[in-house]
């Protein structure tokens, strides 16, 4: 377990907003018990002490199934690198959810979001957003950036994928002279592939952008357990840094065929979805949230993230597939189960990574 | 998902859960019995108990299934009203010294203070509002306009009321160690003052809430330590001076720019009382009306998830009236329904109410309603009645 502080519930949100001013300090006491952006609310949306929030300023469908949402952060933000990820809360059904999606624009610029809906939560983004609309957020996060210094990129993405590396084009292509960027993007038509239109002018306008389509309805999918499809494709692939965004068996078959040919420093990915050893759920247990008073009966496949927040525990949450550490919340007793390798642990006052964690039996979180 | 959610309401401590974690209640049996049911409920079979409170889990389960947008966006409107009418309110009192000032600034911050304190507060501190995962608007962050910080309340309230309802000697709320307002308390000569005490304490009830959450009477009988008793006064202290600093200081200060800094400091202090003898009369209709069970202990032993049921059914009273009363009384108009499900949001409890009634009806159980000047009659008749000691108390002794 890595060393991290321990934070209460909420904390996650505080550490993002802003500094009270003291013109602000001085108002709470005629708003106290409550912040006087609790009242400010009333007459500015994105106005809160405890929750970082945006305005959607504009929705752009992009493809049949996917949909670019723009929007207008407020205080608290700050700007993204080409690359990065936040975290987007929405309400449905009355009950906020969240998820993480890369910021597609350039870096630096205002913030918007490319959604492609695979399951409720991005269905409802892609189909029900509206401008106007408030969005919660946390701030941009992520590893997944540009090298420090200029040199020649090769970025193989999938279907939605192309997020984040699309804010990476858009960043270097048009205005750095020395961009050399190959796109080896793969979907399952041409028609449904994200940023198509503008991903061709950008190449055309021959500023070191180079786009290869991959379709995966003529052509299977890009094999990347040999370096054939590769070679093919991109001839001067081992002399890149590499960015790969895709479905797990694309980055896991990345991954091996990089460092056998000894370039696994030249390789980032980045994942979207989890990599769960199938089978590692377990029987569950009963969970009880300490702090929050509540308490479920969770089964194998169900995280201790997910648990709490069925039962309406705000649990602290970030990337919710186990690899920005913002979801740990103490054990104070009871043993969990990590989803990625089916190992059982637990010790008093350890901290759990509850988004791929389930419980072995019953637990007691601290949150 | 497949995690299902655990009723809360449901609980008994049982101390052979030997975690290291904190107390933790067990699920009561769904068959059985008490080992005596209470009068009101001893027409019951075992079996009858047994089938509604079946009946019971299914009202709750429809609510639960059909909660959505439309409560989440209720919740919000009200606040967004409250918070208008506070601002309003307090806007109002810097022109205090003005006469139509006063009376418009105290009435709308006595009524924004009401609702603050009771359609809000006790239901968001219920956790009636947490599915939401609104971090604004969840049992674990909100703190509300009343002297007593939000924690306390929550453990004397939510972990033993609501759980011991109405068990005398087991129950705090039962008089709350100051009133005597059951038969099954002894009597002892100071509850002559019963009358006296209960109209002293309606214009200062958030204060006897206050003092009652430091559980004074606990820490005498060695429940609670010392140092709980000094953190719990520390953080009363803090929530103290905040209150009396926005009330009693800030806002008539602001009025002092117009000359009304005692005007606004009267209309500060006349909202705070409107708020409590209003708080006062519906808190005290809740349990306390003719026709409202206490219980005692043996009633509990054993006690079904059913049984629980019953108890909270007929140690209850309802308030019937205008949607307007059922707003600022914070839906404890319907406090039957609230004591059944604790966790619905509160704008919920009215389509849940004919339901109930109609178990009760067929299930043979009095289902205490009334107007609020019948029920008010009925909680004063009956702490009249009880400052005197029982018939044949002086034979006895
Ligand atoms: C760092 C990060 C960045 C992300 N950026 C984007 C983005 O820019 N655009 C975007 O549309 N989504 C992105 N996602 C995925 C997004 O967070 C959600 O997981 C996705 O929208 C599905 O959520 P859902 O609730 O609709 O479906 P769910 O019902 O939660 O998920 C359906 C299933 O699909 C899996 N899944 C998640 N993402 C993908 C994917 N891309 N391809 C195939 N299966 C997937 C999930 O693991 C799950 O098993 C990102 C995820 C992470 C962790
Ligand atoms: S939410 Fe990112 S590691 Fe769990």
């Amino acid at each position: 377990m890595p060393e991290v502080e321990i934070r209460r519930p909420f904390c996650c949100e505080y550490r993002y907003m802003a500094r009270f001013s003291p013109l602000t300090r001085m108002a709470q006491v005629f708003t106290t018990p409550h912040s006087p952006e609790d009242f400010l609310r009333l007459v500015n949306p994105l106005s809160s002490s405890r929750q970082l929030r945006g305005i959607v300023t504009e929705v752009i469908p992009e493809t049949e199934d996917s949909a670019t949402i723009r929007f207008h952060p407020g205080r608290g933000w700050h700007a993204h690198e080409a690359g990065q990820w936040a975290r987007i809360g929405v309400e449905i059904d009355g009950v906020r959810q969240w998820r993480s999606y890369s910021l597609t624009t350039a870096g630096g610029e205002d913030p918007a979001i490319t959604v492609t809906a695979i399951g409720a939560i991005s269905e409802a983004l892609v189909r029900n957003t509206k401008p106007g609309d408030v969005l919660f957020l946390a701030p941009p996060q992520g590893d997944f950036v540009l090298p420090e210094h200029p040199r020649p990129l090769l970025m193989i993405t999938a279907g939605s994928g192309l997020t984040p590396v699309m804010s990476m084009i858009r960043t270097l292509v048009r205005r750095r002279a020395d961009a050399d960027v190959q796109l080896l993007h793969s979907s399952r038509t041409l028609d449904g592939s994200l940023f198509r239109d503008e991903l061709q002018e950008l190449a055309d306008l021959d500023h070191g952008l180079t786009v290869k389509h991959w379709i995966t309805s003529e052509q299977g999918r890009i094999d990347l357990s040999g370096t054939k499809d590769l070679d093919a494709a991109v001839p001067d692939w081992r002399e890149r840094a590499t960015y790969v965004c895709g479905p797990t068996e694309m980055i896991n078959e990345a991954e091996a065929l990089w460092k056998a040919a000894a370039r696994e420093h030249q390789l980032v990915i980045e994942r979207f979805a989890p990599v769960i050893l199938p089978g590692a759920g377990g029987a569950g247990g009963h969970v009880t949230f300490e702090k929050s008073d509540k308490e479920v009966d969770a089964d194998g496949d169900t995280t201790l993230l997910e648990a709490g927040e069925d039962v309406g525990v705000v649990m602290p949450s970030g990337c919710r597939m186990g690899i920005c550490q913002s979801c740990l919340v103490p054990l104070v007793a009871g043993q969990v189960r990590d989803l990625r390798t089916g190992e059982v642990h637990g010790e008093e006052g350890q901290l759990v990574q509850t988004c791929v964690s389930t419980a072995a039996g019953p637990v007691h979180l601290d949150v | 998902m497949t995690a299902t959610a655990q009723r809360l309401d449901a609980t008994v401590p049982d101390a052979k859960t030997a975690t290291p974690a904190r107390r933790r209640r067990a699920i009561l049996p769904t068959e059985g019995h008490p080992s005596v049911r209470p009068p009101a409920a001893a027409h019951l079979s075992d079996e009858q108990v047994a089938t509604m409170a079946v009946e019971l889990d299914a009202i709750r389960d429809g609510i639960l299934a059909s909660r959505g947008s439309h409560d989440a966006a209720y919740i919000r409107r009200v606040i967004k009203t409250q918070r208008t009418l506070e601002l309003a309110g307090r806007a109002s009192l810097v022109f205090a010294s003005f006469p139509p000032a006063w009376i418009a600034g105290v009435g709308m911050l006595s009524v924004a203070k009401i609702i603050e304190n009771m359609e809000i507060g006790h239901n968001v501190l219920h956790g009636q509002w947490d599915w939401m995962r609104d971090p604004d608007i969840h049992s674990t962050t909100w703190e509300w306009d009343f002297v007593t910080p939000a924690a306390s309340w929550k453990h004397t309230h939510n972990d033993l009321h609501h759980v011991w309802t109405n068990v005398v000697g087991k129950d705090r709320d039962v008089g709350y160690n100051i009133l005597r307002i059951s038969e099954d308390q002894v009597w002892r000569p100071w509850n002559l003052g019963n009358p006296l005490y209960n109209a002293l304490l309606a214009p200062i009830f958030e204060w006897g809430i206050a003092v009652y959450d430091l559980e004074l009477d606990e820490v005498a009988a060695g429940n609670k330590t010392k140092t709980e008793l000094r953190r719990d006064l520390r953080a009363m202290g803090k929530k103290v001076a905040r209150q009396f600093g926005k009330d009693y200081l800030a806002t008539p200060l602001v009025a002092a720019l117009t000359g009304s800094f005692v005007p606004a400091l009267v209309g500060t202090l006349t909202a705070n009382a409107i708020r409590n003898v209003w708080a006062h009369a519906v808190i005290f209709c809740g349990h306390f009306p003719e026709g409202a069970d206490t219980f005692t202990e043996d009633m509990i032993d054993g006690e079904t998830r059913g049984d629980w049921y019953v108890r909270q059914m007929i140690g209850s009273a309802n308030i019937s009236g205008s949607k307007a009363i059922h707003f600022m009384t914070g839906n404890l108009s319907h406090q039957i329904e609230h004591h059944l499900f604790p966790d619905l949001p509160s704008n919920r409890y009215a389509e849940v109410a004919p339901q109930v009634r109609e178990i009760c009806s067929r299930y043979g159980l009095p289902y205490n309603t009334g107007p609020m000047w019948k029920q008010v009659g009925s909680t004063w008749g009956k702490i009249f009645r009880l400052a005197l000691p029982p018939k044949g108390h002086f034979a006895k002794a």
